[in-house]
C-alpha cells in the first residue's frame, strides 16, 4: 500500500532549524531583529516542507532520506510516515508561533544571552523533527538524546541556583531514559531484529521468550516514559518549569514531552504492536500506570497556586491520556491518542503563552493574584478561557474530539473503567482551570494598576493558537489533515478492523 | 620504500630523540621544529602503512633482515597500524598546541624536553608495532623512562609524583619481564606468533600460566587498572601541562593496547579462562574500575585530577572489553582506544590552554570562562559530550558496541555498568560545563585545600598582567591560533570519529581482531 520515494525533504525538515541556529549564532545580539527573524523564517520554511510531504504521505507515497550507516547494518534514515507527520507538522506549526512569541517574551523580560537561547531553541526543534521522522529505533535514539542535550541550556537559561538544580535533575532523568533506549536498541540488534518502525509492530513476528519480551518492554517503555512524564518518572517536569515560558510552552508542553508520548506510540504500535502487547499483558501495566498518573497529576494540579506548576501537572495528566490511549490497543483509542497529541499541543501552548504574557506584563505568577486580570488583558484571558474549555473537553473544541475517540476506544475494547478515568479527569480539569477564568473575569482587581495587553508579538500567537484549538475541533482535517493522518495510522496498525475505523470516520 | 615504512614510524623519532637535544642547545627553536617534523614523518608513515595493510593485508618487517627466531619482527596489521596512526597524529597536534607552555615549563632546555617527547613516541610506536615479546619490553621501558623524565620537569611536587610513578612503573616492567621469561623457558621463543603456535600445541603448562599472570599484572600496572592505579592521579596532576596532555591520551592507551595484543596474538584462549581466570579477573577489575574511577572523578576539585580519575574509568572500560574477549568486544575496546585518545587529548589540551591563559585549575574557579574562551571551551564541551556518549559522537559508539557484546554474552552486569558509566561521566563533566557556561565569573578565585596552584600570583600568568581588582576570568582571552586550532581539530575529531565509526569498525577493527 505504501511506496517510498527517495527524497531530500525529510532531511531538509531537520536541517532547516539547524541552519536557523547557525545563522542566529552568527548574527548574534548585534542585529537582534535579524537574529530573531531567522527562527520565524525557518519555521515557515519547515511548515512548507511538511506540507509538501503531506499530500504524498496521505496518498501513500512516503518521502524517505537515507543519510549514512551509523552502525553496521543500521542506517540513519528519516521517513515521513503518517504518524511522524502528525508530530512533525505540529512541531513546525507551533514553532512559527512560538518563535514570534519568544521574541516578545525574551525582550519583555530582558532575558540575558538571547542568542544562545534562540540557537538552542532551534536545535531542539531540529532534534524533535528528527524524533518525528526517524525511521528506525537507532535514529530515534540519536535524536531523542540530542533533544535532551539541546534543551539542557534552555532549562538552565536563567542561571539561577534553582535553574541549575533543575537542569541537573532534567539531565539525570532524560539521560537515564536515553540509556534505557540505547540498551534496548543494542539488545534488539544482537537478537538480529531489524528495528525499522513497522505499523503493527516489528516484534510481532519474532520468536522471543517472555523474559526478553518483558525486558525489552521495560527498557523501551521506561525510556520513552521519562519524557512522557509517566509517574514515577515525571518529577523532572515541574522542576523544568523554571525555564523561560517559551521553553515551557513549546518544549515542555509540546516538543520534549510529545517526543516522549510519540515515542510511546512508536514503542506500542510500531515496535510491539497490538497482538504482542495483548499476549504479554503489557498493555494492562501501561494502562494502569498511565491511568494512575492521569488521576494523581490532575489532583496535584488542583493544589498548586503557581500557574506554571499547575499547568505542568496538567501536562503530566494529559500526557498520560495519550499513553493510556496507546495502551488500550484499539483503532479508536489510537486515533484519539494521536489527535490528543495535536489537540493538547495547541491547547496547552496557549495556556503557557498566557502565563508568560501575564508574567511579562504584571510579574504575577500565582493563580491567587489574578483577580480581575481578564478585564485588563481581555484577548489574552479570553484565549485562556477558550483553551480551558478545550482542556476540559467541551465540544466543539479539539480536545473534545480526541477525548471522544479515547473514551469510545475504551468502550470498544471493553474497558469501561478507563472511560470513567477519562471522564473523572476531565471533571478535575475543570476544577483547576475554570477558577482561574472566573477569577480573571468575575472578580475585581485588588490593586488599581492598569495593565494593558502584552506586546502584539505575544498576543497574536496566543489568539491564533486558541482559535486553532477551536477550528481543529470542528474540522481536524483543516488544512493539515490531522484526522486523516491519525486514522491512516490506526488503519495500518489494526488492519483487521479497518471497516470499523473507516465506518466511524 | 614501502617495505621500509615501519622504520620511519619508530626509527625517525628514535634517531631524532638523540639529535634534538644536541641541536637544541644552540638553536632553541630548532628543537620544536625538528620534533614536529619528526612526529609528522612518523604519522605519515603510519597512515601509509594503514593504507597498505588495507590494500594488501598484514605485512612484516625483519629488523636488519634477520628473520625470527633469530631476529626481531615488526608486524603491521590493521590494529597496530590504526593505533600507531592515532598515537602519532594525536601527539602531533598535542606537541604543536603545547609549544607555548613547553617554553615556559621546560625552561632553558627545550632540546631535552623535545628529545624526551620523541623518545616517548619512539617507545610507544615501538610497543604498537613490535611482534616480539622482549622487544616490547624494551620499548615499554624506553617509553616509561621518557615519561618519568617528562614528569620530573614539573618541579618539586612533580618529583615526588614522578618518583612514585617511576617505582611503580619499574615494578610493572619487572613483572612483565618475568612473565616473558616464563614464556621463553616454556617455548624457547620470544616471537609472538611462534609462541602462540607452540602454546596452542602444548596444552596448559603451569609455568606459562604463571607467566601469563605476571604479564597481565605488569601491564595492568602500566595501564592503571584498579587497584593498581594509585600512581596515576598524582602523576597527571603534577606533571607539566605540556606533558600530561601528551601522556594522558596516549601512554596508558598503549599499555592497554599491549594487553589486548597479548590476548590477540600470544595467549590461546585456554590460558586465559582456565585454572587462572585472567579474562574474568580483567572483566571484574574493569567493572569495578569504571564505577570507581567515575565516582572518584566526581569528587575532585582539580580538573586535571578529575580527568586523571576519568582516565582510570575509561581504561577500565577497555579492560572490560578485553575481558569479554569476543571479537566484537575486542573491537569495541580498540575503538575506545582510538576514541578516548581523541576525547582525552581534547579535554587535557583545553584544560592546559585555560591554565596557560588564566592559571586556574580548580573546577569551581572556572565560572564564566565559556564566553571568554569560546573555541577552547567549545571544544571542551564537545569532548565532554563525546565522553558522556551522546550519539553521534565517538564515545557513544564504544559504548554501543560494548553493550552489544555484553548482551551477546549474556553479561547483564557489563551492560548495566557500561550504560551507567555514561551517567556517571555526565555527573563530573557537566559539573565543569555548568561552571564554565552557566555561572557568572567570581570576583576572586577561592583557595581550597591549601591550594597553591590557583592563586594567580603563583600561576603561569605573568605578574605584569595581573590587575588585582578584576577577576582573573574576566581578563581571559582566547588562546592563540596555534593553541586553539589543534584543540578544535581534536574536538571535531570526536564527532567525525563517531559519524564515521562504521568505516573504522568494518574495514579496520573487526577484520583486524578476527584475523589475529
Amino acid at each position: 500500500m505504501n511506496e517510498t520515494t527517495a527524497s531530500a525533504l525529510p532531511l531538509a525538515a531537520v536541517l532547516v532549524p539547524v541552519g536557523a541556529a547557525l545563522l542566529a549564532s552568527l548574527t548574534t545580539g548585534r542585529w537582534p531583529n535579524l537574529r530573531d527573524a531567522w527562527a520565524t523564517l525557518a519555521g515557515i520554511a519547515m511548515v512548507v516542507i511538511a506540507v509538501l510531504m503531506l499530500t504524498d504521505t496521505l496518498d501513500g507515497r512516503i518521502h524517505r532520506t537515507v543519510l549514512l550507516e551509523l552502525s553496521p547494518g543500521i542506517d540513519v534514515a528519516l521517513r515521513a510516515d503518517p504518524a511522524g507527520m502528525i508530530f512533525g507538522l505540529l512541531v513546525s506549526v507551533l514553532w512559527v508561533l512560538a518563535g514570534v512569541y519568544a521574541v516578545g517574551y525574551m525582550r519583555g523580560e530582558h532575558e540575558q544571552k538571547q542568542t544562545r537561547f534562540f540557537a538552542a531553541f532551534a536545535l531542539s526543534i531540529a532534534a524533535a523533527a528528527g524524533v518525528a521522522l526517524a525511521e528506525n529505533l537507532l535514529t530515534f535514539v540519536l535524536f531523542y538524546e540530542l533533544l535532551s542535550l539541546f534543551t539542557y541550556p534552555l532549562v538552565t537559561h536563567r542561571e539561577t541556583e534553582t535553574a541549575l538544580v533543575a537542569g541537573r535533575k532534567y539531565l539525570a532523568y532524560t539521560l537515564s531514559g536515553g540509556l534505557m533506549l540505547i540498551g534496548a536498541t543494542a539488545w534488539l540488534h544482537v537478537l538480529g531484529v531489524d528495528a525499522t518502525f513497522t505499523a503493527g509492530g516489528f516484534l510481532g513476528g519474532v520468536e522471543l521468550d517472555s523474559a526478553t519480551q518483558w525486558g525489552l518492554f521495560v527498557l523501551l517503555a521506561g525510556g520513552v516514559g521519562v519524557k512522557a512524564g509517566v509517574m514515577p518518572l515525571h518529577s523532572w517536569l515541574p522542576s523544568a518549569m523554571v525555564a523561560p515560558t517559551p521553553v515551557s510552552a513549546l518544549l515542555h508542553a509540546v516538543a520534549v514531552v510529545k517526543a516522549g508520548v510519540f515515542g510511546m506510540v512508536r514503542v506500542g504500535v510500531f515496535v510491539f504492536g497490538a497482538a504482542l502487547l495483548d499476549d504479554m499483558g503489557a498493555w494492562l501495566v501501561l494502562a494502569v500506570m498511565s491511568a494512575g498518573t492521569l488521576l494523581i497529576a490532575s489532583i496535584l494540579a488542583l493544589r498548586h497556586d503557581n500557574l506554571k506548576r499547575r499547568l505542568a501537572y496538567s501536562t503530566i495528566s494529559h500526557l498520560s491520556y495519550i499513553v493510556l490511549g496507546v495502551a488500550l490497543i484499539g483503532p479508536l483509542a489510537l486515533t484519539g491518542a494521536l489527535l490528543h497529541i495535536v489537540g493538547h499541543g495547541v491547547t496547552k501552548i496557549t495556556l503557557f503563552f498566557v502565563a508568560g504574557a501575564i508574567h511579562v506584563r504584571t510579574h504575577k505568577e500565582n493563580v491567587s493574584e489574578l483577580d480581575g486580570i481578564g478585564r485588563q488583558m481581555p484577548i489574552t484571558m479570553g484565549s485562556f478561557a477558550l483553551a480551558s474549555l478545550s482542556m476540559v473537553g467541551i465540544p466543539p473544541f479539539i480536545l473534545f474530539t480526541s477525548k471522544l475517540y479515547l473514551g469510545w476506544g475504551a468502550v470498544e475494547v471493553g474497558q469501561q473503567a478507563f472511560l470513567m478515568v477519562y471522564l473523572v479527569s476531565g471533571l478535575i480539569a475543570s476544577g483547576y482551570l475554570f477558577p482561574i477564568v472566573i477569577r480573571a473575569f468575575l472578580r475585581s482587581s485588588p490593586d488599581h494598576t492598569r495593565y494593558g495587553e502584552a506586546d502584539v508579538r505575544m498576543v497574536a500567537p496566543i489568539a491564533v493558537t486558541a482559535v486553532l484549538a477551536l477550528v481543529w475541533g470542528i474540522a481536524p482535517d483543516l488544512p493539515l489533515g490531522f484526522f486523516e493522518l491519525a486514522s491512516t495510522v490506526a488503519d495500518a496498525a489494526f488492519p483487521q478492523s479497518v471497516a470499523l475505523a473507516g465506518g466511524t470516520s | 620504500m614501502e617495505q621500509q615504512l615501519p622504520v620511519f614510524i619508530v626509527g625517525a623519532p628514535l634517531l631524532f630523540s638523540v639529535i634534538v637535544p644536541i641541536l637544541g642547545r644552540k638553536w632553541r627553536l630548532s628543537a620544536f621544529v625538528i620534533a614536529v617534523g619528526t612526529v609528522a614523518v612518523s604519522a605519515v608513515a603510519s597512515a601509509l602503512s594503514l593504507e597498505r595493510v588495507l590494500r594488501d593485508g598484514t605485512f612484516r618487517y625483519y629488523l636488519g633482515g634477520w628473520e625470527p627466531p633469530v631476529g626481531i619482527e615488526w608486524v603491521i596489521d590493521e590494529v597496530s597500524a590504526v593505533v600507531s596512526l592515532v598515537v602519532t597524529s594525536v601527539s602531533l597536534l598535542v606537541v604543536i598546541s603545547t609549544r607555548r607552555w613547553a617554553e615556559r615549563e621546560a625552561g632553558d632546555r627545550p632540546g631535552i624536553f623535545y628529545g624526551l617527547v620523541l623518545l616517548l613516541l619512539a617507545g610507544l610506536t615501538g610497543i604498537v608495532i613490535t611482534g616480539d615479546l622482549f622487544n616490547l619490553f624494551v620499548f615499554l621501558e624506553i617509553a616509561s623512562l621518557a615519561a618519568y623524565g617528562l614528569v620530573f620537569i614539573g618541579g618539586r611536587r612533580a618529583m615526588l609524583a614522578g618518583f612514585r610513578y617511576l617505582i611503580i612503573g619499574s615494578i610493572g616492567g619487572a613483572f612483565y619481564l618475568l612473565g616473558v621469561g616464563f614464556i621463553y623457558f616454556a617455548t624457547g621463543t620470544l616471537n609472538m606468533i611462534e609462541a602462540r603456535q607452540l602454546l596452542e600445541e602444548a596444552e596448559s603448562v603451569r609455568a606459562v600460566q604463571v607467566g601469563a599472570v605476571f604479564i597481565f599484572t605488569g601491564l595492568g600496572l602500566k595501564m592503571a587498572l584498579v587497584p593498581m592505579h594509585l600512581w596515576l592521579p598524582d602523576a597527571y596532576e603534577h606533571a607539566p601541562s605540556s606533558v600530561n596532555s601528551l601522556i594522558a591520551p596516549v601512554m596508558t592507551k598503549v599499555a592497554a593496547y599491549a594487553m589486548l595484543r597479548m590476548f590477540l596474538s600470544v595467549f590461546p584462549a585456554g590460558y586465559l579462562s582456565g585454572t587462572v581466570p585472567i579474562a574474568d579477573a580483567l572483566l571484574i577489575l574493569g567493572l569495578v574500575g569504571i564505577v570507581f574511577g567515575s565516582v572518584a572523578a566526581a569528587g575532585q576539585t582539580d580538573i586535571r585530577r578529575m580527568l586523571a580519575y576519568s582516565s582510570i574509568s575509561q581504561l577500565a572500560f577497555i579492560a572490560v572489553g578485553i575481558g569479554l574477549g569476543t571479537p566484537l568486544a575486542l573491537a569495541a575496546a580498540l575503538l575506545h582506544v582510538v576514541n578516548h585518545a581523541a576525547m582525552k587529548a581534547t579535554l587535557f589540551l583545553a584544560t592546559a590552554s585555560v591554565r596557560f591563559r588564566v592559571g586556574l585549575q580548580r573546577t569551581h574557579n572556572l565560572a564564566g570562562l565559556g564566553p571568554r574562551m569560546p573555541l577552547t571551551m567549545g571544544a571542551f564541551a564537545v569532548g565532554s559530550v563525546a565522553m558522556v556518549g551522546i550519539p553521534p559522537t565517538a564515545g557513544f559508539f564504544s559504548k554501543w558496541y560494548m553493550v552489544q557484546a555484553g548482551v551477546a554474552e549474556g553479561q547483564w552486569v557489563v551492560v548495566a555498568v557500561v550504560l551507567l558509566s555514561s551517567l556517571l561521566t555526565a555527573v563530573y563533566l557537566f559539573k565543569v560545563l555548568e561552571q564554565v557556561y552557566l555561572r557568572p565569573a567570581k570576583p576572586e578565585p577561592s583557595a581550597h585545600h591549601n591550594d597553591e596552584h590557583d592563586s594567580p600570583a603563583d600561576s603561569a600568568v605573568q605578574p605584569a598582567e595581573q590587575e588585582a581588582m578584576r577577576p582573573v576570568v574576566e581578563r581571559a582571552r582566547e588562546a592563540p591560533l596555534d593553541v586553539w586550532l589543534p584543540i578544535v581539530l581534536l574536538g571535531a575529531a570526536t564527532v567525525v570519529l563517531g559519524v564515521l565509526n562504521v568505516v573504522i569498525m568494518e574495514h579496520v577493527l573487526l577484520p583486524g581482531v578476527e584475523v589475529s
